[in-house]
């Protein structure tokens, strides 16, 4: 078996692990969220776009974190559905709202960047929308674990859901080249190479670990928070049968 | 030099930067609120036993 499985398996040395971890990572994303805003506010405003260049440092690095968070939603939910791991379901409960918020921000972003350069704050166009029905599918899980009181059908029903909503990750990624969008192309996870310079490509890069680290404690605090809150229902369910 | 100064695009720039931080914050806060109120009542109902 490959490690993630038995590492998920064992909810004590999860727990003994994300004690230390969870901080370690939240300050590993304090220092370079600083490192990258400082870079991002000394380069140089963009010929085209003039300041609003800046918005990028914030708007991409919360796009990419709306698709790997899915990713890990999938990954978790895979995880639960076939090895039946609680601490995978419970991984994967703990993404959503996580993933939810990024996607959330990158449309609100997207939105603040587009009006001064497209001049308007939406348009229907795959990009976009494939993020909105990104965005849709984290509310749809969060919902339906919401409205089953059974853990077990609401921790399979949610793993089927999240399966199903992978399927739109390779939509949003590949939509600026299947169809013709408004938005731009990618530039810097792309065949050849980043085309941008590196007076925004290390900022770009630096915020984008911040928010990865982010997630990653705030992931973790997330499970833990799970696994007290399966504990104290097991705790409550055990005292109520005396 | 630290460019604070976007000009024109003020309106779009902070209001950008003024939600992620407004939304890093709540994630912050409501994960750390959400694990410790768990915490307590998994350490409090595991305290009481199953006599309780």
């Amino acid at each position: 078996m490959f490690p993630a499985p038995a590492f998920l398996s064992n909810p004590e040395r999860f727990m003994a692990f994300s004690r230390w971890a969870a901080p370690m990572f939240g300050v590993i994303a304090a220092l370079l969220a600083l490192a990258g805003l400082w870079l991002g506010f000394t380069a140089p405003e963009d010929y085209q776009q003039g300041d609003t260049v800046r918005i990028m440092f914030i708007h991409v690095p919360a796009a990419w974190m709306s698709m790997f968070v899915y990713a890990c939603l999938g990954g978790a939910s895979f995880l639960a559905l076939v090895f039946r791991h609680a601490l995978a379901d419970a991984a994967a409960q703990a993404a959503a709202p996580l993933g939810a918020a990024f996607t959330v921000l990158a449309l609100a972003t997207g939105s603040l960047w587009g009006r001064p350069m497209w001049g308007t704050w939406w348009v229907w166009d795959a990009r976009l929308t494939s993020v909105l029905v990104l965005l849709l599918f984290y509310l749809a899980y969060m919902a339906l674990r919401a409205s089953l009181d059974d853990e077990t059908k609401a921790a399979r029903a949610g793993a089927i859901l999240a399966l199903v909503g992978v399927v739109n990750l390779p939509v949003v990624h590949w939509s600026v080249n299947w169809w013709n969008t408004l938005h731009q192309g990618a530039s810097v996870f792309r065949k050849g190479g980043p085309t941008m310079t590196v007076d925004y490509l290390y900022p770009l890069l630096l915020l984008g670990l911040a928010y990865m680290a982010a997630f990653g404690s705030l992931w973790l605090v997330r499970i833990r928070a799970e696994v007290w809150r399966r504990r104290a229902e097991a705790a409550a369910l055990r005292a109520a049968r005396g | 030099m630290l460019d604070l100064d976007p000009g024109p695009y003020a309106a779009f720039l902070w209001p950008a930067y003024g939600l992620t931080a407004l939304v890093f914050a709540l994630m912050i806060v409501g994960s750390l609120n959400h694990a410790r109120r768990w915490r307590k009542k998994a350490q409090a109902l595991s305290q009481q036993g199953p006599e309780a």
